[in-house]
């Protein structure tokens, strides 16, 4: 098993990690590298610009969150009411408080407002203050959405000039956003009240599309959605709520949903479709979570010991997961096989706080898990660190594991990732095809994003399922990548 | 009826075997109903022992036992029904006449009288149970004014109201069928098991049945109170009885306000409507269960079980549907049957199994294709034709030079039945000519008065309409006339009717009408002209607005799959053709790693070894594109686009409304799932110039 304890120590500070290359994390400080900041200075801008215009608008949804105290009992407003009407509402809402309240008590996470109940089953690290809430590459092509504090979404492209900002009166909190595999256009984003799937033509030239672009997928009850999936065939849509204990697979086309229901745990708060589209998995408030085969939709069902499942993610291959449960710093793996037989989840990393001495004083490291991230190659997996918040020398971290498959599954330490001077890690995701090993997209506290790029040589083929549909093909990748990739992967093992 | 034996195997040894289970399972769910509805009907708040006490004592007495053997009849009847009348391509009328011409069809009425019955039936079976003064029909009383105080047989009028409301309720429910398309049985986008598929609607159908219970009883009683005399005077005079003065009539407002009758009618319309639903819903799910076709089979006399074999019929359509859907599951799913779809047949070598279904789809795509380009056109050419008065001759043979691109990929074939969506009976529409009634219900007519009846007027013989499978390419179908008038002209004047031997009759025919035609031709333009002005037939007669757009593409969920099933089959297969020949350089590679690529080799191998695949790609993507070409013009016309209201928490299937956004979002996905997978090895590919430039839009990621 690997643990924090056998990484090299993190880097000074004002030091930030740049890329991997011949196999260790080089650093630099900002200004040795200004090459390497072109692509994020305009994002900075305008980014930089958003969260100065935010800090209003954050006001505003504070106010937001405590309205609903305020006009929580309409027994005591002012108008003239008979008294037995009066007597016997009260008498109803009290029923009905006590009623909600011993549900409350089964499941504590009811009790919060839509606003933390987001940031509680977030991926990203202090949801409510972040400044990028959520953000995806798209599958095939090199442009990204960014979901920002006000609501709106920005979609970069390096190709085009123009950046399309998509506001819509239904689109608040966004939690998450994920573009459809196989499709150009289609971007689905999670809002507090439904999940909207916006049409962003890629020749249009327009910077604001009309919001006649985004559908919206509504079900009574399934609010506020903190998770989406699409299937990776491009067909079908997850979207949990953990107010809902029923998930929903949209048919988006015809905007038609089929909620499929298990009681237990009280909701679902988040969704990963494993990439050759064969399981999900469905994490709940409670402890315990849900692989659901995606063949005839059945569910195996996973109590853990301590606390909820926070995050997880599939192998490229879909046959193994990773997951974090929250409350324990270690990372579990599950193998899924044809085969059936008794499972287990493995531990595989031991991720316990670990401190590093360096020379301005102790860091240390370690402890509960925000998200996992694993490269499309499956070379590499990026772990977020809570970290605490109020020490100053336990900050939140990534930490990138190398991983192996063979013959044996195998976590291999690689290094940290830092930002700039007090900038902490919000938010990660892999580039899905970048050509020359991976790519860990950041997104900072200040507002920065940044691209790490991790140069290696894939081991890995493509696996083109013989189990399920085809997973994601890299249709770049040629012959002469090919050629030289075991040998290395000898060398690094 | 079925003319081909071929057919009959799957009705007679998979649908009726299903349709009889969901029917013994609607009969064993009846029990519980029942047994709830007792319950629910003689709750009293103050006193529920004596409920309790009273219901079981009910249980046990004779007529309970009758009128539960009296309701598993009904619901026998009712899942025999079900199996009759259902359809797995909507009927969707494009005009109000046309919805009427449903409602009045004989089939229809026969379906409506039956369900009356049945309602009838029912609600006396619920009287029984209810007890108390629901109990009989008729009943000693003893008439105010007589002198002779003589007890008499009075009708109880109690026991009638509900009897005529479970009537009403079966006669409503058989309406709303049509009108929603409640026989119109969908496929769910979702495999799951049947008793989850079950539970998970289970809420609906209760919801949905106490909802329309509510409207249907709001609208009886308002009907009662109107004509509730004349099935009350009948009665009366047929059965010998009096009406009891001493009661109050409940055809006033006094009588029909009171909270129990309303609540006793209410909750016996929702116990017979929660049945019959649960009938429809378990045979729905029961025959939209999927059902694995062998690939190929070793003997003989199976062959025609095969799916190769199943694909290309053509009746029953659920047969067609369901080895569709079979086909589409198993090219994501099992990777043993692909294997089979790919083999080689043994003496000669030949891909069969591949080439027969590869036809198939591709037929299906090029029909659709066809039927979109024709539909275009009309609307089109109707767009324009207002101008001409009556100078429709002159347009077509200017068209005839028009060229379209799509033919060259269009096999011809003749007899598609598919062409007809919008008939109510489509599993029957093999075996004998179309009735009058339904066969013109189709999109193309896009004149507003191209009813039925108009049409059979003027034209006896009618089977020559464009859509009558006599025309065969988009090309003969631009020439040949767009409006009613000029198509029933050609007949009469006794001209043969279009077909793709006769290509310059049309053209020359129309260039010297004879002056009788053309007097006719005169006065039809003024009947139409007058006929216009009526507000009321313009109502009838219009169309409406997506209906014919939803016609279309009633039946698209078959070209979704055969999309997403050859698409998804097609790429499994290139993928393995061109790995080996990219790695065919790096075998010591190969050598080096066994466990990692061998794995990928024996994929390879196992899925498409060899390579029947790769001669049918240009035309499968050809076709596609010139579907998905036809398809963005069709979204470009008015009201195609526009979205259906949704409606929820109703049984009625709306899935056929979007069934146009569901083709093209399967049809994108499609040709990116090609594009995605072989990226520019798919310049190698043959295909036209502009085919190739749409294709570049997607490699893009463009489109």
């Amino acid at each position: 098993m690997c643990s924090l304890a056998s990484f090299p120590p993190p880097l000074p500070s004002g030091q930030t990690t740049l890329c991997e290359s011949n196999n260790e994390l080089l650093s630099g400080t900002a200004s040795e590298h200004p090459q390497k900041q072109v692509r994020v200075s305009p994002f900075r801008h305008s980014l930089k610009l958003h969260s100065r215009t935010e800090s209003s608008s954050k006001a505003d949804g504070r106010t937001d969150t405590h309205t609903p105290t305020h006009t929580h009992s309409p027994v005591s407003c002012v108008l003239v009411v008979p008294k037995w009407l009066s007597v016997s509402s009260g008498f109803s809402l009290a029923l009905l408080r006590w009623f909600s309240s011993f549900h409350g008590s089964m499941f504590p996470h009811l009790t919060l407002s839509s606003e933390d109940m987001l940031a509680e089953f977030s991926q990203v690290l202090n949801w409510s203050d972040c400044v990028v809430r959520a953000f995806a590459w798209h599958p095939h092509t090199d442009k990204f959405a960014l979901a920002l504090l006000d609501d709106s979404i920005k979609i970069y492209n390096p190709k085009s000039a123009t950046t399309p900002t998509l506001k819509h009166r239904l689109q608040r909190s966004v939690a998450a956003v994920q573009w459809k595999p196989l499709c150009a256009s289609a971007l689905a984003v999670a809002c507090q009240n439904c999940s909207l799937v916006w049409h962003v033509d890629p020749c249009s030239l327009s910077t604001r599309p009309s919001s006649g672009c985004a559908q919206v997928l509504s079900h009574p009850g399934h609010s506020p959605v903190t998770s989406i999936a699409w299937s990776p065939s491009g067909s079908l849509l997850l979207s949990a709520s953990p107010m809902d204990t029923a998930m929903m697979v949209w048919d988006v086309a015809s905007e038609s949903c089929v909620p499929l229901q298990r009681v237990g745990g009280g909701g679902v708060t988040f969704l990963s479709w494993s990439p050759d589209g064969s399981h999900v998995l469905a994490s709940t408030p409670s402890a315990l979570f849900r692989v659901w085969e995606t063949r005839m939709w059945t569910c195996e069902r996973w109590p853990c010991v301590k606390g909820r499942c926070q995050s997880g993610c599939w192998s490229p291959d879909g046959s193994r997961l990773l997951f974090a449960v929250q409350g324990e710093a270690v990372i579990y793996a599950m193998t899924f096989s044809d085969k059936p037989g008794p499972q287990a989840a493995a531990a595989v990393a031991d991720l316990s706080e670990t401190t590093f001495n360096t020379a301005k004083g102790d860091i240390t490291v370690g402890g509960e898990i925000q998200s996992l991230s694993w490269d499309p190659t499956g070379e590499r997996l990026a772990v977020l660190l809570k970290g605490d918040p109020q020490a100053a020398d336990r900050p939140a971290i990534i930490a990138v594991f190398k991983t192996r498959s063979n013959p044996i599954f195998e976590l291999l330490p690689c290094g940290f990732v830092q930002g700039e001077l007090d900038a902490e890690p919000r938010l990660m995701q892999f580039h899905p095809n970048f050509q020359h090993g991976a790519l860990l997209t950041v997104c900072w506290s200040n507002g920065r994003i940044t691209h790490v790029p991790f140069y290696f040589l894939s081991a890995g083929v493509p696996h083109f399922g013989l189990g399920g549909s085809p997973s994601l093909p890299r249709p770049q990748e040629g012959a002469a990548d090919f050629a030289n990739q075991s040998l290395f992967t000898e060398l690094i093992s | 009826m079925f003319s081909n034996e071929q057919s009959c195997w799957f009705v007679r040894k998979v649908v009726c075997w299903r349709a009889v289970a969901s029917i013994a399972w609607a009969v064993l769910l009846l029990l519980p109903i029942t047994a709830l509805f007792v319950i629910l009907s003689r709750f009293s708040l103050l006193h529920p022992i004596q409920t309790i006490s009273e219901c079981l004592s009910f249980a046990t007495c004779a007529s309970a036992i009758f009128s539960l053997i009296l309701m598993c009849g009904v619901i026998i009847m009712v899942g025999f029904l079900n199996l009759e009348y259902y359809t797995v391509i909507p009927t969707i009328a494009c005009s109000r006449i046309a919805l009427l011409g449903q409602l009045l069809h004989p089939r229809q009425l026969v379906h409506s009288l039956a369900h009356c019955i049945m309602g009838t039936i029912v609600a006396w079976c619920c009287a029984v149970t209810i007890g108390g003064r629901y109990e009989s029909i008729g009943g000693p009383c003893i008439q105010n004014d007589d002198t002779d105080r003589l007890p008499q047989m009075c009708l109880n009028e109690y026991h009638l109201i509900l009897l005529l409301a479970g009537a009403f309720v079966g006669f409503s429910h058989s309406l709303l069928g049509v009108i929603y398309n409640m026989n119109y049985v969908s496929f769910h986008t979702v495999q799951q098991y049947k008793y989850l598929r079950f539970k998970g609607s289970l809420l609906l159908v209760v919801r949905c049945s106490s909802t329309q219970a509510l409207y249907c009883v709001r609208n009886y009683i308002v009907m009662y109170f109107f004509l509730g005399y004349i099935p009350k005077a009948w009665i009366c005079k047929t059965l010998n009885l009096h009406l009891n003065s001493s009661v109050h009539p409940l055809d006033s407002i006094p009588g029909l306000l009171d909270p129990s009758l309303l609540y006793h009618q209410w909750i016996s319309a929702s116990f017979l409507l929660f049945t019959w639903h649960i009938t429809l819903l378990l045979f729905r799910i029961f025959v939209t269960e999927v059902y694995s076709f062998p690939v190929q089979s070793s003997f003989t006399e199976d062959a025609h079980q095969c799916l190769p074999k199943v694909l290309t019929d053509k009746q029953p359509m659920i047969l067609k549907f369901l080895a569709l859907q079979d086909f589409a599951l198993l090219s994501q799913h099992s990777p043993s049957r692909r294997c089979e779809v790919f083999s080689l047949s043994q003496p000669g070598g030949h891909p069969h199994n591949w080439n027969a279904i590869t036809k198939e789809c591709l037929s299906l795509l090029a029909d659709l294709t066809q039927r979109l380009v024709a539909y275009h056109d009309t609307v089109a050419t109707n767009g324009r034709s207002k101008s001409l008065s009556s100078g429709s001759e002159r347009k077509t043979s200017s068209e005839s030079s028009v060229t379209s691109g799509p033919e060259d990929l269009m096999s011809p074939r003749p007899a598609m039945l598919l062409r007809t969506p919008a008939s109510v009976f489509a599993r029957s529409i093999g075996g004998f000519p179309q009735s009058p009634l339904t066969a013109p219900f189709t999109p193309d007519l896009d004149s507003p008065f191209s009813s039925p009846a108009l049409r059979r007027l003027t034209a006896p013989m009618d089977q020559c309409s464009p859509w009558f499978g006599t025309v065969q390419s988009p090309h003969i179908m631009r020439r040949a006339p767009k409006l009613w008038s000029t198509s029933t002209d050609s007949q009469v004047n006794g001209s043969p009717p279009a077909s793709p031997a006769s290509v310059p009759s049309p053209k020359q025919e129309p260039s010297k009408p004879s002056r009788l035609a053309q007097f006719l031709q005169n006065r039809k333009e003024q009947v139409k002209n007058f006929l216009a002005k009526r507000a009321l037939i313009m109502y009838l007669f219009n169309k409406l607005p997506e209906a014919s757009s939803q016609a279309l593409f009633a039946d698209s969920q078959a070209h979704i799959w055969a999309l997403e099933g050859g698409n998804r089959c097609c790429t499994l297969s290139l993928i393995s053709m061109w790995i080996p020949a990219v790695f065919a350089d790096t075998t010591c590679t190969l050598l080096c790693r066994p466990p990692g690529l061998s794995y990928l080799v024996q994929a390879s191998f196992s899925e498409d070894q060899f390579g029947v695949v790769q001669t049918t790609l240009p035309s499968i993507l050809g076709s596609m594109l010139v579907l998905q070409e036809a398809v963005d013009r069709h979204f470009k016309l008015p009201h195609a686009s526009s979205k259906p209201v949704r409606s929820a928490g109703s049984l009625g299937e709306s899935t056929h409304k979007t069934l146009r956004f569901a083709l093209r979002a399967t049809l994108k996905t499609s040709i990116y799932r090609i594009t995605t997978t072989f990226g520019n090895h798919l310049n190698a590919v043959k295909m036209s110039a502009e085919h190739r430039k749409r294709l570049q839009l997607f490699l893009e990621y463009k489109e």
